[in-house]
Order: C-alpha cells, then structure tokens, then sequence
C-alpha cells in the first residue's frame, strides 16, 4: 500500500512519513501539487490508495492539487486527506466540497491520523478484513 | 516526592466508597500526581499535608472534588467505530420497525465529556429508518465537571481532531473562538443528569439502547454485577446494552446474552430472563 505525502516542509514529510510507515504505508512525497501530479502520473500503473496534502505550498496548493486529482477517472480511487494548518469552518467546507475525505488540522498526534485512516478504513486492520 | 502510606490508604478508601473506583497499591503515583493540582489551589506544600487536612474536615466539596480528579474521563466521538456502525446498520432500523411511538430512549451512562451521547445523536440522524423519529437522550457521569464540559459543548481542536469525520464537524459543529461549538440541535436533545452508578439509580423508565463503556472495568466484580442487573430493570425487554471494547457480561451477569454484531460488545437480556426481572 502507497501514500502520497504532499508537503512543501520536509520536516512535516518525515513526522507523515513515519506514522504512516508505522501503519503499513509505503511512502511517496512531493513538495508542492505539481509535482505531486507529476508523481501520480509515474506512478499510474502502481497509484497510492491515500495522499496527505498540504494546503499552503508554492507553485500549486492543495486545494488545486485535490480540484485537479477529483477530474480525473483514473485517479478516483485515490484517497484525499487535507492536512494542513488552516483550521477556518469554511475552509473544511471548501477542500470537502473540492473533493478532499478527511481534514486533519495540523498540530495533530499520531494516533489523531491513525484515527483518520481509520475512518477512511485505511489502516492495516481495516484494510486486513477485506481481503 | 510520593505520597504517604496513610494518605494513600484515606483516599483509595474514600473513592473506593463514594465510586467504587478501586485502586490497587501501587497506584500511589497516579493519585498523587491527579491530587497535586487540588493540594495547590487550597494552598498546600504537599498532597500528603492536603489529604491530612481533607482527612480532619471532610469538607464535602474537597472530599467530592478528590473523587472527581480520580476518575479517568478519557473519550473520543464515535470511539471504536463499530459500536455505531452497529446501532446505524442494525439496532436503529430494527427499533424503527418495532416501535410505534416514532421515539425511543437512550442513555449513555457514563457519558464524560459528551462525546459518546453527541456521536449517538448525530448516528441517529445518520440513520435514514430513523428519520422524523425523536430520539430521547438521557447522559449521566459522576462528574459534574465532565457534565458541565458536555453541556456546553465546546471542544478543542485537539479532541475534534481524535475520531471525528471532517463531513461531521462542518455539519455539527461551529467555530468558537479558537475552540468548536456542537450544534445547539444537538445539545438541546441531551438532559444531562448527575447519576453515580454505584447508588441505586433514581427512577429512568426504560430504555432502548443503553451505552454503560469504559467505566465497569473500574469496578470489582460484585460492584459490576450489581450494575448490570440493575441495568436489567431499565432496559426494555428487547434493549440493547453496549459495553466497551475490553468488557463482558460473561461471567458477572448471565442474565444478558450476546448479540453477534460485528466486533461490537452488544448485549439483551436473554429471552428466558426477560419476564422475571427481579
Ligand atoms: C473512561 S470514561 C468513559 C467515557 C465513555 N463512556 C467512553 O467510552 O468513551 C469513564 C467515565 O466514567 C465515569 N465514572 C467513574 N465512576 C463512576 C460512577 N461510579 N458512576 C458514574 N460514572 C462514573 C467517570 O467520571 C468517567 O467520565
């Protein structure tokens, strides 16, 4: 299983990075939604069943990145999670509305993540019963 | 600095008689480090000094608040998911096709901050058989902080972060300041209500559905078996009870049987059981 992790901040890659290992991920990380649409496109016979998107990023933000991943029928079982600082109502509302999952604010523990995949019905457990 | 054999040995008794919290020797740190805060605000060196005083007075306010700092309110929205899987995909729809008052009754009897009660409503109103039904709610705990934190129903991005699907807090829930607000539709629903398990219960009628997890793996098993069975008396003949993940009638009360439903711990009153309440 492959994860995505879209994040301008490395730091923030790695702490994703590492709970989502705990949990069975394979990781793949981008710093910006461009790139990250350029790694799903290498990636297209072999795609990540989950990607953690950053809203702020340079070049294109998440909120794009997510609009553009929801257009395309390849990708629709890609699961979107925002996770990100901005903590206004109406921005839940937009990314939501933009096709986004999950919406995790940022500082988070590692267990409030596992309890997203959780909810997402990603984690190893889960994710076990259906095979 | 740990706290004295004596100080330990006063409160371990006191909650043991006014919750039935039982805690072993060797739980000496964790009293000590849940009483240091209250040892402060009364202007105490030591939580030995505080609980030596506490001892003389009795001060009914102090000896409620020590019991309060030793229960464990720990909680989260929907906690272990399946339980509300459960009552959406099979006890909700199967209480609609039985009940011909268009209502029915919950409680959640040891409902800390509020979560599990508000993560019942909102499965109600998730649940397309329930649909114009009211759903009568009664939350009760032994302490009154977790049931003033419940009723004002603010939670704080860390706790709405633990379990809560995004989808369910834009629709549930309103910013408020820095903290989140749940809906007053939803707080209006819940009567909130003191109730300590351990005293015989004041008069509740019956109940559907009853949650009573995470709290009888504080308990001895006399005090557990007395629990369920006056649980027995509040539940309609055809309730479900729902206990937490680590816990089990088996062996305390046989009276209740278990209801396969995924991973749940769901439980009725067995069939044979059902007239004979004592
Ligand atoms: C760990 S919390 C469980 C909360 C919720 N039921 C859940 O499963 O998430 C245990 C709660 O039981 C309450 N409690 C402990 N002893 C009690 C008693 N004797 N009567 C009523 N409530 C009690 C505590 O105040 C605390 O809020």
């Amino acid at each position: 299983m492959r994860a995505l992790i879209v994040d301008d901040s490395r730091a923030m890659r790695r702490i994703v990075g590492r709970i989502l290992v705990d949990a069975g991920f394979e990781i793949l990380e981008a710093g910006d939604g461009q790139e990250a649409l350029d790694v799903l496109a290498a990636h297209d016979g072999d795609l990540p069943v989950l990607a953690c998107v950053d809203w702020n990023m340079p070049v294109m933000d998440g909120l794009t990145f997510i609009t553009e991943v929801r257009k395309r029928a390849a990708w629709r079982a890609i699961t979107l999670m925002m996770v990100t600082t901005e903590s206004e109502q109406d921005r839940i509302v937009r990314a939501l509305a933009a096709g986004a999952h999950e919406y995790l604010i940022k500082p988070f523990t590692g267990d409030a993540l596992v309890e997203k995949l959780d909810l997402l019905g990603l984690t190893p457990t889960t994710v076990g019963d259906l095979v | 600095m740990s706290i004295g054999h004596d100080a330990f040995t006063f409160v371990r008794e006191l909650v043991r008689a006014e919750s039935a919290i039982v805690l072993e020797p060797g739980k000496e740190y964790l009293v000590e480090s849940r009483l240091v805060p209250l040892a402060r605000q009364s202007g105490h060196a030591s939580v030995d000094a505080f609980v030596a005083d506490l001892a003389t007075r009795r001060n009914p306010s102090t000896l409620r608040l020590v019991v309060e700092a030793l229960t464990t309110n720990e909680t989260s929205w929907f906690r272990d998911t399946d339980p509300f899987t459960t009552l959406r995909q099979s006890v909700f729809p199967a209480l609609a096709k039985t009940r011909s008052k268009r209502e029915i009754r919950v409680w959640a009897a040891a409902c800390s901050s509020g979560q599990e009660p508000y993560s019942i409503l909102m499965t109600a109103q998730d649940t397309p058989e329930l649909s114009g039904w009211k759903v009568d709610m009664l939350a009760t705990d032994l302490s009154q902080e977790m049931l003033d934190r419940a009723r004002k129903g603010e939670y704080s991005q860390l706790e709405v972060n633990r379990g809560l699907p995004a989808t369910t807090l834009v629709r549930h829930f309103e910013r408020a300041g820095l903290a989140w607000r749940i809906s007053p539709a939803l707080t209006s629903q819940v009567q909130f209500r003191e109730l300590n398990l351990v005293r015989p219960f004041p008069p509740l009628g019956k109940f559907d559905v009853v949650f009573l997890r995470n709290v009888l793996i504080y308990f001895d098993l006399a005090t557990k078996r007395d629990i369920l069975r006056r649980v027995r008396q509040v539940m309609a003949p055809d309730g479900h009870l729902f206990l937490g993940a680590a816990e089990m009638t088996m062996g305390v009360d046989d009276a209740w049987e278990r209801v396969p439903a995924g991973r749940s711990s769901v439980y009725r009153i067995r069939e044979e059981q059902r007239t004979c309440v004592p």
